[in-house]
């Protein structure tokens, strides 16, 4: 046949497409917002608190006013025309805190801003940073979370009633009851230690101020420019369309970059009173102690069960340390209540009762992190199955066979309320078990040369989220919902604009693919705008494994409803019916005739011919959508780790690791196995390397990159990955999140193959990280025992 | 600071002579005095390796050195690799491979293997683990990197892979 017309309409959708944004990157010519260099900019330093919990009685700046370039040093009482920064909930039980953009009275944590100095460098500005002199009164502080719950503990805001910011209880059935009567419990305490994002690219935020329009352009290393320019407009009294937050290329985030700064409102304010740009860039010290922390927390749990493993009820008590203030936008109940809605799993378990506190201490505020909660639900939720099975002699996987809901038992609820949807719980196990050679390693580990260790841990995870749920307890913003808007120009040119923000997702390169495949041209031809306030009407940004299914049923939504105009149009120039327009390759083509054009030439006839179509019918080749999942959709996977333990040096090698996981239908294979890696190798360090360490007042003693430790190439195994794909979700692309997955299982599955390694010796493996060290001194107080 | 002090150096093959401060960081001075931002800080202690750039063809820190300890010499950037045109081969190889996702700690990574490449046998692939463990990615968990250095590897070798 050689009709020129039959298009063909390759599919890019789940092809692994190279990434469009790889050149810019690779070549040194992406654009971090410290690389945006522009004139007349003056630089900003913070001088933080060396004190946990202190008043300031006086603060001297006068040797620094005389420092050579300085412009303006700032304290408190400069801004006193700027709200302080509260997190609203409607959550009850909460208590949101008031955080002043600079410390007022009080320094809660050390490393909080309490003077902004503004110099014509960097290097000026911090050379008068060193003459400030802060006379601090130290005062009176419970520095850890369990000490700040006791009622005579001296509180950290005065004005509150207590440390405890906020409860919240969880229950099905009755727990505590079943927990008596049933036959067999086992019981732990559980404890995930303090960790930092650790973003390579640390936070940067550059205000440019037009004062001519009095417009604001802030450039920052955030990925919720959405948020930070809504709440920017709140604080410094602007419309919106005064503020433009601009998200360039941005170096990771993981969460850190996820949450409002007092150093982004002051660069933003600072910018305008100066009529000048205003830059700051925090170095790895300021990072480390003054981004927002994770985790932080202790589970007490109890699982009881039956004489063939079925799990009966759950009952835990979660402690969040959540440090000094309540994070906006996100609160502290973010990362303790997820640990408790998310703690009975992928489960079958009847009854459940969970409480979770968040506790107010003199630490950094604690913030999203990748996983958020769940890495320590799923941390103690695994540790117990583990513990079940050892107590009935069942294999591991045979437990979890048991006990995880199977194909006939979606939608399924368990204990906290939250619903899973159709999930391969049943199948990423058996794609696990698969994936290793389990009686080999067992036979290696009874040979007993070496201590190897093999640990499964299953999750479940809800990705997508919509407008039903808010992705934080009682937070008053709709983050369930995205707008895209898709145009074709008057020279034919694809660009596609939406409210998310990407960090390292590679959304420009898969959202791209989306309306390539929707539209029938090439990914290459589609420009993504995204990571811009201006691009789109309200959008909040990349975060909780949304973008996927968000942006792409967005992207969907609004190809197809930018398609119809493409159609009517060229149907009127073709003079055919529009349902036998079809496009593909870039071609606007009606099959079995000669009628085919490019889209340039549909936008000449559109926009510049005046005679090809009747005015009535020129319609703007653009389409705006929004898309909103209403409830979300469950992503799951089992993890296996296999580690081995030098019985002389107790050093940890992670020999081998596998995923098996259920995230839907896969936009990008090579980006979906990335985000995998990725997330593993924060659960690794989680399980691991990484520990924010406090000494007894307060101060932090892991503030560089050589104590706090992250995962290198070195300490990571070689990884494989299953992925499974069951019955896909309800959205337009069949999407499920993936992007935190990776963080939320290892970190379990590498706890259990090492408890399983040491099970020779009875040791309890209950708090991570664990480090040759930490192991060395379960076995000394074993041995003394 | 008091007195600016000369220095003369090669970067990319172009030459300069520029006037710094001694307490100038050489990182800083590529990036904010001769505009090459390519190069980027992650750490300014020496231990992400974000900074990578080659002095006379030996990686080095850019963060843990100061401007005036680059006069005289011949120093290269991720700049001087390829071109968005014309990428390096070891470019293609992380981009053909997925091996970076933000792309910040990349330049730092893209230095170091095309030293490593040059003057180490990166005989297996826990060989190509060690030799890349001085640079931080907190993207990739380095499982698409090491497969990328190990195809460039193969290619140096003249290996056969199926």
């Amino acid at each position: 046949m050689t009709d020129a017309t039959a298009y063909t309409r390759p599919k890019y959708v789940g092809q692994p497409v190279q990434r469009l944004e790889d050149p810019r990157l690779l070549t040194g010519r992406g654009r971090y917002t410290a690389d945006i260099q522009l004139p007349r900019t003056v630089h900003l330093a913070f001088l933080r608190s060396n004190q946990a919990y202190a008043r300031i009685n006086k603060i001297d700046m006068e040797d620094a006013r005389a420092v050579p370039g300085v412009i303006g040093i700032y304290a408190a009482a400069d801004f006193g025309h700027i709200p302080d920064i509260e997190a609203p909930s409607k959550m009850e039980n909460y208590r949101a805190t008031a955080c002043p953009v600079l410390a007022r009275d009080l320094v809660r944590y050390v490393g909080e801003p309490v003077v902004a100095i503004v110099a014509t460098s960097r290097y000026l500005a911090e050379d008068a940073a060193a003459l400030i002199d802060i006379d601090y009164k130290p005062l009176d502080a419970a520095i850890t979370a369990r000490d700040a719950l006791a009622e005579n503990a001296p509180k950290l805001h005065p004005e509150l009633p207590s440390n405890i910011i906020l409860e919240r209880v969880f229950a099905t059935g009755d727990a505590p009851a079943d927990i008596a009567n049933a036959p067999h419990r086992v019981s732990g305490r559980f404890n995930l230690t303090r960790k930092t994002s650790v973003s390579t690219e640390p936070r940067a935020y550059l205000a440019d101020y037009d004062a001519g329009k009095d417009e604001l352009t802030l450039y920052d290393a955030t990925n919720i420019p959405g948020i930070v320019r809504d709440e920017l407009a709140r604080l410094l009294n602007l419309d919106g369309n005064q503020i433009r937050v601009i998200a360039p290329d941005v170096g990771g985030s993981f969460g850190g970059k996820g949450s409002l700064y007092p150093e982004e409102v002051i660069v933003a304010d600072l910018a305008r009173r100066l009529d000048r740009p205003v830059k700051y860039v925090a170095d790895r010290l300021e990072e480390i102690t003054a981004s927002s922390q994770a985790f932080g927390e202790e589970v007490e749990a109890t699982l009881a069960f039956n004489a063939d493993g079925r799990f009966l009820a759950l009952e835990a008590e979660i402690i969040g340390d959540i440090g000094a203030y309540s994070i906006y936008p996100w609160t502290a109940a973010l990362e303790p209540v997820q640990v408790a809605s998310f703690l009975p799993g992928p489960y079958k378990t009847p009854a459940y009762r969970g409480r979770a506190r968040g506790i107010c201490t003199p630490k950094p505020p604690t913030g999203p992190y990748r996983g958020v909660g769940r890495p320590m639900a799923v941390f103690a939720m695994e540790r117990l199955v583990d513990l079940a099975a050892a107590e009935l002699g069942l294999c591991p996987v045979e437990i979890r066979r048991r006990n995880l809901a199977g194909a006939d038992d979606f939608p399924h609820r368990i204990g906290s309320g939250l619903i899973w949807n159709r999930s391969g719980f049943q199948e990423c196990l058996t794609a696990a078990e698969e994936a290793i050679d389990l009686p080999a390693l067992q036979a290696e580990k009874a040979a007993g040369d070496k201590w190897i260790g093999v640990g499964f841990a299953s999750y479940a995870e809800l990705t997508g989220i919509g407008s039903r749920i808010a992705v934080a307890p009682g937070m008053p913003m709709n983050t369930g919902a995205e707008t895209a808007s898709v145009r074709i120009d008057a020279t034919g040119a694809i660009t596609a604009k939406f409210g998310i923000s990407s960090h390292g997702q590679s959304l420009e390169t898969t959202l791209a693919q989306i309306v390539a495949e929707e539209l029938g041209v090439k990914p290459e031809d589609v420009r993504v705008v995204h990571g811009d306030t201006a691009a789109s009407p309200n959008g909040t940004g990349t975060y909780a494994s949304r973008s996927a299914v968000l942006g792409g049923g967005a992207a969907i939504k609004t190809t197809r409803a930018l398609l119809k105009k493409v159609r009517r149009a060229a149907a009127c120039l073709f003079d055919v019916d529009p349902d036998q327009v079809e496009t593909g390759d870039g071609r606007i083509f009606v099959r079995g005739t000669n009628h085919s054009i490019d889209f340039k030439e549909l936008a000449r006839v559109v926009y510049a011919d005046t005679t090809a179509l009747p005015m009535d019918r020129r319609e703007t080749l653009e389409a705006q959508e929004t898309y909103d999942p209403f409830l979300g959709t469950t992503s799951s996977s089992t993890h296996v780790a296999v580690v081995e333990i030098d019985p002389e040096t107790l050093a940890i090698k992670l020999r081998d690791f596998v995923v098996a996981e259920d995230c839907g239908k896969l936009i990008n294979p090579l980006v979906v196995d990335g985000q995998v890696h990725g997330g593993v190798a924060q659960g690794v360090g989680a399980a691991l390397l990484e520990e924010l360490k406090f000494d007894e007042t307060g101060q932090p003693i892991t503030a560089t990159l050589a104590d706090y430790l992250v995962p290198t190439s070195a300490e990571m195994p070689p990884m494989h990955i299953r992925h499974v794909e069951t019955e896909l979700p309800d959205n337009p692309g069949g999407f499920r999140g993936m992007g935190e997955g990776g963080t939320i299982g290892a970190t379990a599955a590498i706890a259990n193959a090492i408890a399983d390694a040491v099970s020779h010796l009875g040791l309890e493996i209950n708090s991570l990280p664990i480090t040759p060290n930490k192991l060395h001194a379960l076995i000394a107080a074993g041995a003394t025992q | 600071m008091t007195g600016k002090t000369h220095i003369y150096l090669t970067v990319n093959g172009e030459t300069f002579d520029a006037c710094v401060e001694p307490r100038m960081l050489a990182a800083d001075f590529l990036r904010d005095e001769l505009g090459l931002t390519g190069t980027h800080v992650g750490c300014e202690h020496g231990v992400c390796g974000t900074c990578t750039i080659t002095l006379n063809g030996v990686s080095a820190r850019s963060c843990l050195m100061l401007a005036v300890q680059l006069d005289g010499m011949d120093v290269q950037t991720v700049e001087g690799l390829g071109t968005m045109r014309k990428m390096h081969r070891i470019q293609e190889a992380f981009r053909e491979h997925h091996a970076l996702q933000c792309g910040f700690c990349t330049p730092g990574f893209l230095m170091t293997v095309h030293d490593i490449l040059n003057t180490m046998p990166l005989r297996d692939d826990d060989e190509i683990r060690d030799a890349l463990s001085g640079n931080i990615c907190r993207c990739t968990g380095y499982e698409h990197i090491v497969k990328a250095v190990r195809t460039l590897v193969n290619e140096r070798d003249g290996v056969q892979t199926p």
